[in-house]
């Protein structure tokens, strides 16, 4: 069974439909890119899965494992496993990193086993620490207030952070190549391939070739208005890279004519 | 179930129940000269306090209301008790076992030792509070610091209260003032001889409530010369006075080279009416500095002052008001810069919700000749809902060329964005708010003493419950 089985989605944002009908299935364990044009509706697709309150899903449905996402609110889609790493990930003044992450670690544990008891403020800081040196993310970070002053990369950095110490089974990681210079986001692929465990599943969501060739999927799907126009391996990749995605265009076009 | 709630049925069960009428027997409402003459008789005080008691009453009822701020025409002042002796309310108070569970549960999650709990739940005499407190007391006197209930340090210092009392907030400042000279009772006396650093903040936690009908205390404190103290005076758990009007009273004398800091965390009971004056006199290079925190009372017009009476002087206003169901919280600070070259910065951040009000209404005054003076107003409101408001009212009177001043407002809701972040990392809707509201209060929290901080923390975060559907 698919760790992730999206059937017949529609969805938008501010009433503009942007999701047409999209099917996709994903299988646990794999590394999985979704590869699109601007517009075609990456990030409308990687929200609407995490429940943001701006997304609205029109019909369709969206199963991890056996739960409707579009029954649960975000937390508990969190619960279940599915965590997203943002775009653009929110600053939050006055709270520092340690205490928010605590907060998460503690919040998702506690929903994930109720016999779960909370780890003492200094076990915990260990942990984030081991963290934070896989992720190459400065020690000293931790009593910054969330992302507040970081640059483009330290954001990243601290969104696979999260990823790692939140231990999610299903990863969306929007667009996290953008603002990212060619060694960051090579380091960034770099540590997920190391910090994915087997069970864990990677669904890289971006409109940049190159990041193939960087986190080497699995599997590649392409996103054009609104649908998966193809599905493939990572022979997709080279088309992609000598042709565009003119050479998708060209067959969902005919495909609509036909 | 709201915090408060629990602590209105204290109110109620506590104070309204077989207590009652021990209570009533002994005290009298309304306000009249033959009370002040007992008043002043049972303290058994010197015949100029007793006259100033007396003025204080006149112009009470010779002054008018204040025509700003919150509606003060519901208040029934013939139906207030001004003032019950402690041997009155003995009979009043209850035994810690009579404290409703829900009541002791609301301490246990401020994190408030027990010992505390009993005294803020005004069970009557501590012994074992006494005690810490006595010892405390030992190692400041012999540094020449006098720290005392002020009806004792009247009697033990008459001199030195009589050339401080009501001096930096005079009796016909306004209506309130003038009530509280005539009704006052109890409060703190500070004293800090010159050159002497007090590295620990002096605490009134076990003083308050050796009264606990301290509705009127006076509080007077005094920094000598190159002198340094910290105090706060946490209400962190609400005070259960059946009168529903505090106008208390707070004045701060800080001398040459001299630094004081005032720390408050105010948390009323709702029925409360909080019509607090607090005000400082700043020599020069002198510092002065007031942190506080606004919860409780549905209504509160205070407005911390600070007077920058010598060149150098420096006054910091911090101050969090968060106005919750029914409350109107009308706030802010003032700083009058007399001298040249003062500096003054004010950071103000207030949290509406349930319809609640915040009212920022601030004074920056620059007086002639105060050439040099630089000054910085904060004021951040963060509105939680569509059914609460904050207003901004900040005065600025500027009556000199060569200064520099700075203000900034903003006022903001919750950011979904913010929300949404939190909330797809496991946090619920409210965990996520309340995280958002902490950080928000954040700069000002972390000047507090660590368990004052951690006891603001808890506070809103009670006050944050039920946010939620």
């Amino acid at each position: 069974m698919a760790l992730l089985s999206i059937k017949n989605l529609i969805a938008g944002v501010a009433g503009k439909e942007i999701l047409r009908e999209l099917n996709l299935e994903i299988e646990a364990g794999k590394i999985v890119a979704i590869m699109g044009p601007n517009g075609s509706g990456k990030s409308t697709l990687a929200n609407v899965l995490a429940g943001h309150p701006k997304y609205e899903q029109t019909s369709g449905e969206a199963k991890l494992g056996t739960k409707n996402l579009f029954d649960l609110k975000p937390e508990e889609r969190a619960a279940h496993g599915l965590f997203l790493a943002f775009q653009y990930p929110k600053e939050i003044p006055g709270v520092n990193l340690v205490s928010f992450l605590r907060a998460a670690y503690n919040a998702l544990n506690k929903a994930r086993d109720p016999q779960f008891q909370p780890v003492p403020l200094y076990n915990f800081k260990k942990l984030v620490q081991e963290k934070m040196d896989l992720v190459g993310l400065p020690r000293a970070f931790m009593n910054r207030n969330v992302n507040e002053g970081f640059s483009g990369g330290e954001k990243k950095k601290c969104e696979i952070l999260q990823l790692a110490l939140l231990e999610p089974e299903l990863a969306i990681l929007d667009e996290t190549d953008s603002g990212l210079d060619i060694d960051a986001l090579k380091m960034v692929c770099e540590t997920v391939r190391a910090i994915k465990k087997p069970h864990q599943t990677i669904v890289m969501i971006t409109h940049y070739e190159r990041m193939l060739s960087l986190l080497k999927p699995d599997e590649v799907h392409v996103l054009m208005n609104g649908k998966i126009v193809k599905s493939g391996g990572p022979e997709l990749a080279g088309i992609l890279e000598n042709q565009g995605y003119e050479a998708f265009r060209e067959k969902s076009s005919l495909k609509v004519l036909a | 179930m709201a915090a408060l709630d629990y602590i209105q049925d204290l109110n109620r069960s506590v104070f309204d129940t077989a207590n009652q009428q021990d209570y009533t027997k002994n005290v009298v409402k309304g306000l009249s000269e033959a009370l002040i003459r007992r008043i002043s008789k049972e303290k058994n005080e010197p015949e100029w306090m007793l006259a100033h008691r007396l003025k204080g009453l006149e112009q009470w009822n010779a002054m008018t209301m204040p025509t700003f701020g919150v509606d003060l025409s519901v208040i029934d002042f013939e139906d207030i008790i001004y003032y019950a002796a402690p041997k009155e309310m003995a009979g009043y108070s209850t035994k810690w076992e009579d404290v409703p569970d829900d009541i002791k549960k609301t301490f246990e999650r401020l994190g408030i030792p027990e010992a505390e709990r009993k005294v803020l739940a005004g069970t009557g005499a501590q012994y074992d509070s006494l005690n810490a407190y006595h010892k405390l007391k030992e190692e400041w006197e012999k540094l020449g610091v006098l720290f005392e209930d002020l009806d004792v340090a009247l009697q033990k210092y008459p001199d030195l209260v009589k050339k401080y009392f009501m001096k930096c907030v005079p009796l016909h400042d306004h209506k309130f003032a003038a009530l509280h000279a005539a009704v006052w009772s109890g409060g703190t006396f500070l004293y800090v001889p010159k050159g002497v650093k007090i590295t620990a903040p002096l605490q009134a936690y076990f003083r308050m409530n050796a009264k606990s009908m301290g509705q009127f205390e006076h509080t007077l404190i005094i920094l000598e010369e190159e002198s340094e103290a910290q105090y706060i005076e946490g209400c962190s758990a609400p005070k259960y006075g059946s009168t529903s009007l505090h106008a208390g009273c707070v004045e701060v004398f800080v001398k040459k080279d001299a630094k004081f800091r005032y720390s408050s965390v105010e948390n009323w009971s709702q029925d409360t009416y909080n019509l607090n004056t607090k005000r400082a006199f700043v020599e020069e290079n002198a510092t002065m500095e007031w942190v506080g925190g606004n919860l409780g009372s549905g209504r509160t017009m205070l407005y911390p002052c600070s007077v920058l009476m010598g060149r150098g002087a420096h006054a910091d206003h911090l101050g969090i008001a968060f106005a919750n169901a029914n409350q109107i919280q009308d706030t802010g600070a003032r700083v009058i810069h007399a001298a040249p070259d003062t500096t003054s910065s004010v950071l103000s951040k207030s949290i509406s919700k349930n319809g609640g009000i915040n009212v920022y209404r601030g004074l920056l005054q620059i007086n002639k000749g105060a050439k040099g003076s630089k000054s910085k107003v904060r004021c951040d409101s963060l509105i939680l809902d569509k059914t609460s408001k904050s207003l901004t009212f900040p005065t600025m009177r500027v009556n000199e060329d060569d200064v520099s001043i700075g203000h900034e407002a903003s006022t903001g809701r919750i950011n979904e964005e913010q929300l949404f972040y939190l909330q797809s990392r496991g946090l619920s809707e409210e965990a996520a708010l309340g995280m958002i509201v902490n950080g928000f209060i954040e700069p000002i929290v972390r000047e507090l003493p660590l368990e004052y901080a951690v006891e603001m923390n808890r506070l809103i975060e009670m006050e944050m419950e039920g946010s939620i559907g």
